[in-house]
């Protein structure tokens, strides 16, 4: 079956440092894969080269079957993959009502339906996730005036909306009260589970990622180390020495 | 600025009674017909800028270009239905030899306007693909050099009358009070302007602008058509302008390359200045600034004859320092409590990039 | 205008008078884009009324030479003064603009350029001055082409001053200040270096050295009090062209541009020049920003 993303021998480089190094992977149609390894190990940079914020020094990177690497970033976003940032990405002068309705199923949706209004459905659907991720009593609040935490709930919430096929997430937890980190992850299991959304998540907490991801693949110094599903993941030595410092 | 916008029946009574102030206070108050002509005009002015660059961010120091082209366009029109533009360019445009009778006014108005916005679109179309793929200030530089290229262009084609301009037609004797219909076409301009503007404004269109003002990147990411957005927003803003422009050249009668069609100094700053100080980002934030403004500079005129500029120049630096969001925006966060205006809730370094 | 190309093709000898007399402008358009780089580098603040000052500088140095000051001295002598302005307008309005929006700042010191384009007009009237040196000019090619001795000296004195300016922020503390707060404020606040100091010490000095390029400016070129725009256009299209931060890059752009210029001028006419030169600046911008496109980015 085709992968949903196929990553081939993807290198980068900045300034002669080798960001990713030959870096390949597979995210299979419907799965949940987790991304691992130190600071540093060229994740952020991978999903970059993924969204189209740079070029690629080589490889290729299939979505669907049909490659990417040349596209530009909004191309690649209306063919399905949506992603959050480390730091979250708002429009920090409107609202948050007003945030989650600019995103919500833009991207496949024609020109001409931004003057239309939208069907109650969305509007249920945009309120449900802004009750989800608690920030409906704020919805009138600009997103600028959120904290941290907040933010990066409202860009999940935002993605979520947005209906994508293959949705990467940037540490989704990072900043999340930990009383919602395990209900957040019950969501994103719930959304791969009833409609299909694939989802590759980079993450420093382990546990989290342990617990949503199907397969994992731990990155250091750039380069591919191991991969596997969790519980191999979990006891396999060079991850341990990679994040201990040995390696 | 933060919630979508949307057309209150509050709001709604508002508009009608300010429409209604409209209709009558030409009957009410004939001596400042043509300032309010102007007022009118400036309004729509200010909101056309305040679309591109309040509403979506791409703050355009070019508009006059567009402003220009209407005037020349319906001038163009209005002449050349009847007469050889030529040749009517040559004899200064006036005299005994090139009469308009009231149906040739009036045809040539009915095809002239629509034909200012129709050339104004299809120029900003043509443009835009151009000029609104560079972002913020490499945007506003190119903008400012198609005013100014526009002006100095202008100025070297003989048949529009180059450096000497062109008068537009002389209203026919049995028409009679001239400068009340374009009044009336100025307001229903501007009312027309301002309900087109509050609905794409109360729609998604509206907020995908705002997005694309905060974070093009991000709405790029998200998956937002933001060429296509920032087109159509540019095309819209262009088609008002040159049909205000046409009015506009209507009303000053000669239409000069430098002083008065492509006047990036005076018209095309002032659009700019009166959507700032209204309140940029905001429907009623340009209206007020227009009213503001256009009071203030009929003041400055008249008392302050000699020193008017410096005087502009002044209210330019106090706006820009005092008042960054405007009036609507200092009443509004005084409104709500909020200390200082929320320009400064993003960090500087973000928004140099 | 082909007429006039084959003017330049029949007569090379014109050719290179044009383009001499484009590299001698350029220098001065070098000096006055220099200071709109560092203020825009350090305060992000792009000052439109960089024209102003420069015109302010020379109109200063002409006052002064027309009372017997030596050359020199009134050069320095509109420096400091345009010095003591741009403190002045710093501390009154620049202060207040600093980390707002660059279009905040645009606006505010395009009024300030109302102002001072508006004070220069109604004291010192609209036309035309220059200083006359009456140096006389060097011939070449059988008199076909030449090259104004005052011109030479302004380019010179503008070298110099280029030099000196690059030594001092390179060199000195207060150079090295302006350096280091242009690159990371927070950290060199946190250092003890007095950022609102830093940014009041810059608008000041590139308020000098427009000072300094007008009054040297004024003593070979003609100049009016409503030229000051076109001055401010040029430095922003230098800085533009070249990026900030790089200076060799703003001498090339500005003698680029004064031989441009030079040249759009005998080829469209006098009135065309300035739409040429946009025309110039936005195909430039146009194909860098196309060239940045094909590696997924657009110019910052």
């Amino acid at each position: 079956m085709t992968a949903m993303l196929e990553l081939v021998e993807i290198t980068k480089s900045f300034d002669g440092i080798r960001a990713n190094d030959k870096v390949s992977l597979r995210v299979e149609p419907g799965s949940i894969v987790g991304l691992i390894g130190p600071n540093g190990s060229g994740k952020t940079t991978l999903f970059n080269a993924i969204t189209g914020v740079f070029p690629i020094d080589s490889g290729s990177i299939r979505f669907k079957g049909s490659e990417i690497s040349k596209l530009l970033a909004g191309e690649i976003a209306r063919a399905g993959i949506i992603r959050t940032f480390q730091q979250p990405r708002v429009y920090p002068h409107m609202s948050v009502a007003a945030n989650m309705l600019v995103s919500s199923a833009i991207r496949r949706a024609s020109f001409a339906s931004l003057f239309r209004r939208a069907p109650p459905e969305a509007d249920e659907k945009l309120s449900e996730l802004l009750d989800f991720v608690g920030l409906a009593r704020r919805r009138d609040l600009l997103a600028g005036e959120l904290s941290f935490g907040q933010q990066k709930l409202l860009e999940l919430a935002m993605a979520l909306v947005n209906d994508p096929e293959l949705l990467l997430l940037d540490e989704p937890t990072a900043g999340i009260n930990p009383v919602l980190i395990a209900s957040l992850i019950d969501r994103l299991k719930a959304a791969n589970r009833e409609r299909g959304l694939t989802l590759l998540v980079i993450e420093h907490n382990m546990p989290a990622i342990m617990e949503l991801a199907e397969h994992i693949y731990c990155l250091a110094h750039g380069r591919l180390l191991a991969d596997g599903p969790p519980h191999t993941i979990k006891r396999d030595t060079k991850v341990l020495d990679a994040y201990l410092g040995a390696a | 600025m933060g919630t979508p916008f949307a057309l209150t029946p509050a709001r709604l009574l508002l508009l009608a009674a300010l429409i209604l102030c409209g209709v009558v206070a030409p009957l009410l108050a004939p001596a400042y017909q043509s300032q309010a002509t102007q007022l009118l005009l400036f309004i729509v002015f200010a909101l056309a800028w305040d679309l591109v660059g309040g509403q979506m961010g791409y703050n355009s120091f070019g508009n006059v270009l567009f402003v220009g082209l209407g005037m020349y366009v319906a001038a163009i029109v209005q002449v050349g239905l009847f007469y050889d533009v030529g040749l009517y360019t040559e004899a200064k445009g006036g005299g005994t030899e090139f009469v308009f009778d009231v149906n040739q006014f009036l045809t040539g108005l009915a095809l002239g306007l629509p034909a200012a916005a129709v050339a104004s679109a299809s120029v900003a179309w043509l443009l835009g693909s151009l000029v609104l793929s560079m972002r913020g200030h490499y945007f506003a530089i190119c903008t400012l050099g198609l005013g100014i290229a526009a002006g100095q262009v202008a100025a070297g084609i003989p048949w529009i009358g180059a450096g000497s301009g062109m008068l537009t037609p002389n209203p026919p004797a049995g028409l009679g009070d001239v400068g009340l219909l374009l009044y009336y076409l100025a307001l229903g301009l501007a009312v027309a302007c301002t309900l087109t503007f509050a609905w794409l404004l109360s729609s998604r269109f509206g907020l995908a602008l705002n997005a694309i003002r905060d974070d093009e990147d991000k709405a790029e990411a998200m998956g937002l058509k933001t060429h296509a957005a920032k087109v159509t927003a540019w095309v819209i803003a262009a088609a008002f302008l040159g049909v205000a422009g046409a009015i506009y050249g209507n009303l000053v009668r000669f239409i000069d390359p430098t002083e008065t069609a492509f006047a990036g100094p005076t018209i095309g700053v002032w659009m700019i200045l009166m959507a700032l100080l209204g309140g940029k980002g905001t429907l009623l934030g340009p209206i007020v600034g227009a009213v503001v403004f256009q009071i203030t500079k009929e003041l400055f005129w008249t008392y302050l004859l000699g020193w008017q500029r410096v005087a502009l120049g002044l209210l330019i630096v106090a706006v820009a320092v005092f008042f960054p969001s405007g009036i609507v925006g200092f009443v509004r966060d005084r409104l709500s409590g909020r200390g200082g205006d929320s320009e400064e809730s993003v960090p500087a370094k973000e928004k140099s990039a | 205008m082909i007429a006039n190309l084959l003017i330049l093709f029949e007569a090379p000898a014109l050719g290179l008078q044009l383009l001499i007399d484009g590299i001698l402008i350029g220098a001065v358009f070098a000096l006055a884009a220099y200071g709109m780089a560092l203020v825009w580098g350090v305060t992000n603040i792009v000052n439109v009324c960089q024209g102003e000052f420069v015109m302010l500088g020379g109109f200063v140095a002409v006052l002064c030479i027309e009372q017997g000051v030596p050359p020199l001295l009134a050069v320095a002598i509109a420096a400091a003064a345009l010095y003591a302005l741009g403190w002045g307008l710093f501390q009154t309005v620049i202060v207040h603009l600093i980390g707002r929006d660059m279009f905040n700042s645009v606006l505010a010191t395009f009024g300030i350029a109302i102002i001072l384009q508006q004070l220069m007009a109604r004291t010192l009237g609209a036309a035309d001055r220059i200083a006359e040196s009456g140096l006389g000019s060097w011939f070449f090619f059988d008199g076909l082409v030449g090259v104004a001795k005052v011109k030479v000296l302004v380019f010179a004195a503008c070298i110099a001053l280029g030099t000196a300016l690059a030594f001092f922020l390179a060199r000195s503390r207060q150079g090295q200040a302006i350096r280091a707060t242009a690159q990371e404020p927070i950290a060199a606040a946190a250092l003890g270096i007095e950022t609102r100091k830093v940014y009041g010490l810059t608008y000041a000095l590139n308020a000098a050295i427009c000072g300094a390029a007008g009054a040297l400016a004024s003593m070979a070129y003609t100049i009016h009090p409503y030229s000051g725009l076109s001055y401010t256009i040029r430095s922003f299209m230098i800085v533009v062209v070249a990026g900030l931060g790089n200076l060799a890059g703003v001498i090339w752009a500005a003698l680029g541009l004064g031989i441009a210029e030079s040249f759009a001028g005998f080829l469209f006419g006098p009135q065309y020049q300035i739409a040429f030169v946009f025309a110039l600046l936005v195909a430039v911008l146009v194909f860098r920003n196309w060239r940045l496109k094909a590696q997924r980015r657009y110019l910052k």
